[in-house]
């Protein structure tokens, strides 16, 4: 049952920021890339504030996978990186915490492209 | 020939199209246009690397199968002018390469094929030349790479956009060709600028330049729209149309049911490409393959021939400038 | 009637004529397209927790980024992952799933310009803006802290 009701939240919370940042975009016409850096903002001012670490206890992967949840570890990895490692800790901190993420990203994607053509559209 | 007006030239004998091909890909044939490309091809890549190889070769492989058909033999031709949508016309410059028949490149986007036969028949009329070879073309996939995302980039299109169409369109004009359909009048457009940033909605940028156009052209012949059997736009869309109808009627012009818009007409509203096609090879291969064949076949008497143009650089859109539009006018007589 | 005025006219006419995406159905589908991707995100952690209950949550959601990361690039290698977004719209892009498509697509497209200027440069063509701004307020964020815990 409470698997049930976390993977409940999972969806809710993560459906409805998507909702959102779709809402914005049919509103305003702004484009994904300018879509995906205003959420980014978010995040990284609601990780400053380590208010999203609420958000990811109470519904997981629903707020990790956003990119909200990209924008918050990005700046706790800069507090946290500051607090043990003083000011270059502070610089560096929030690429190490998503650097497996951003490698696993640039690394495949560059293998891939040896075996892969982009494909026609057809609708 | 004579001016007449201020921008439409009167062409003293017309200037006869000798043959008109068009070459499409498989979408466009699926279109309710279908039955009338006859020539289409189902592997977008043509074999070749990229898309921009796939798209030349599509163009020279129209040229060579029309001037083959035709028996007309590259040296005969006198000049070859072409347009594409590609930076620097690309697809034109290395096809013109292959030919080895002196160039011009005419550059005015998806008007294109109205500029390169109004200019083509200017030099026939003038007596300057014997032959010419027109051509226009645009592939989707080469032009979606250079406007806008990589092909397997995931974003839903927006419903006001239009889907650029794979296809060819080229003619040979020719001084002896009178018993051919001909160009009788030509009219070159101003450049207009309505203020249109979102580079998706093409249809709106493009509306006022037809209709500034035509607006011009029925000034200087003092006729007005219903004296055609038909009147075509290029790539207006649906959207795109239906402003230029409203345009048109403000400026006391009634269009009426003969009007058809090329880039709304090629493709169903089943297949996904919300507005309608785009593109040079719209307007270039809807006239090659419909209007030409009609006016050879004596349905169509009279006919005007609008492709219109976004001029639009995605440097300059990134700056904050709107997409200037602009219009070409052929009058065709059967 | 001067230029400006005639073309705020123009903008506000066309703004009124142009189709309305059905609203309410991207919504939804975005809704149900998001929530799918972090459910799938939610199970693939909870999995790798049955298997090593010592795992801390931080390398648990390691684990789930880079799964669906790796997942996303392979679909976009085989050309599916473009239709899922045609559905799914932001749904598909505000989580960590557009990211790895952005930087895929880019390099599977632009491959053809070669692997400096091609695959090496405009990989970041739509990501880089996520990137760059990214790092940019972690910095800011990492030295404002700094700068607090000073005093």
């Amino acid at each position: 049952m409470e698997a049930i009701l976390m993977y409940l939240k999972v969806f809710a919370v993560g459906g409805l920021i998507c909702a959102i940042a779709e809402l914005i975009m049919i509103k305003t016409k702004i484009t994904p890339a300018r879509i995906l850096v205003l959420f980014l903002m978010i995040g990284a001012v609601l990780g400053g504030f380590n208010l999203w670490t609420y958000v990811i206890q109470w519904a997981g992967a629903g707020a990790t996978l956003p990119i909200i949840g990209f924008g918050s570890s990005l700046a706790k990895g800069a507090i946290e990186g500051a607090t043990s490692n003083g000011f270059f800790g502070a610089l560096g901190g929030g690429l190490a915490a998503t650097s497996a993420g951003i490698a696993v990203s640039i690394g495949l994607s560059y293998l891939i492209c040896f075996f892969t053509n982009s494909h026609t559209k057809k609708n | 020939m004579k001016k007449i007006g201020k921008q439409t030239y009167v062409l003293s004998n017309g200037v006869g199209i000798r043959c008109s091909h068009a070459l499409v890909g498989e979408k466009e044939k699926q279109g309710p246009l279908g039955k009338y490309f006859k020539d289409f091809f189902t592997d977008d890549t043509f074999g070749q690397k990229t898309f921009e190889k796939a798209e030349r070769h599509m163009l020279l492989t129209a040229i060579e199968d029309m001037l083959k058909r035709n028996n007309i033999s590259i040296s005969d031709l006198d000049v070859y002018i072409g347009g594409d949508i590609l930076n620097q016309l690309v697809t034109s410059n290395y096809v013109a390469e292959q030919l080895q028949v002196p160039f011009i490149g005419a550059y005015s986007a998806c008007s294109s094929v109205t500029e390169s036969l109004a200019l083509g028949s200017l030099l026939v009329d003038g007596g300057f030349c014997t032959k010419v070879l027109c051509s226009a073309c645009s592939h989707f996939s080469a032009a979606e790479r250079q406007y806008r995302y990589p092909l397997e980039f995931g974003n839903q299109r927006q419903a006001y956009s239009q889907w650029t169409v794979t296809g060819a369109g080229c003619s040979v004009l020719d001084k002896f060709a009178t018993d051919m359909p001909k160009i009788t009048k030509v009219c070159f457009g101003k450049v207009v600028d309505f203020g249109i940033l979102d580079i998706a909605n093409m249809g709106a940028a493009m509306a006022p330049a037809a209709c500034d156009t035509l607006t011009a052209f029925l000034n200087d012949t003092k006729t007005a729209p219903a004296d055609y059997d038909f009147i075509a736009t290029g790539d207006l869309g649906k959207l795109g149309s239906d402003i230029f109808r409203e345009l048109m009627s403000k400026n006391n012009y009634d269009i009426g049911n003969n009007y058809i818009d090329c880039g709304h007409m090629i493709f169903s509203s089943t297949q996904g490409c919300m507005q309608g096609g785009s593109g040079a090879g719209c307007s270039a291969s809807v006239f090659s393959a419909y209007i030409y064949q009609k006016l050879k076949s004596k349905k169509f008497k009279k006919a005007l021939l609008l492709a219109t143009g976004a001029l639009m650089s995605t440097t300059t859109n990134q700056q904050g400038d709107p997409i200037p539009a602009v219009s070409h006018l052929i009058m065709l007589e059967a | 009637m001067n230029k400006q005025q005639r073309n705020s006219e123009y903008l506000m006419y066309v703004e009124n004529q142009s189709p309305k995406s059905a609203w309410f159905t991207s919504l939804l589908r975005a809704f149900i397209m998001g929530g799918t991707i972090c459910c799938f995100g939610q199970m693939i952690g909870d999995v790798i927790k049955s298997f090593f209950p010592t795992m801390d949550i931080l390398t648990v959601g390691a684990w789930v980024n880079i799964s669906v990361i790796t997942l996303t690039i392979l679909l976009t290698a085989f050309g599916v992952f473009d239709l899922l977004a045609k559905y799914g719209g932001a749904g598909t892009f505000i989580p960590i799933s557009g990211f790895a498509n952005s930087i895929a697509s880019c390099a599977i497209e632009y491959k053809k310009e070669g692997l400096v200027f091609g695959v090496g440069a405009k990989m970041f063509y739509v990501a880089g803006p996520v990137l760059v701004n990214g790092v940019a307020y972690s910095m800011i964020v990492g030295i404002i802290y700094f700068i607090i815990s000073l005093f």
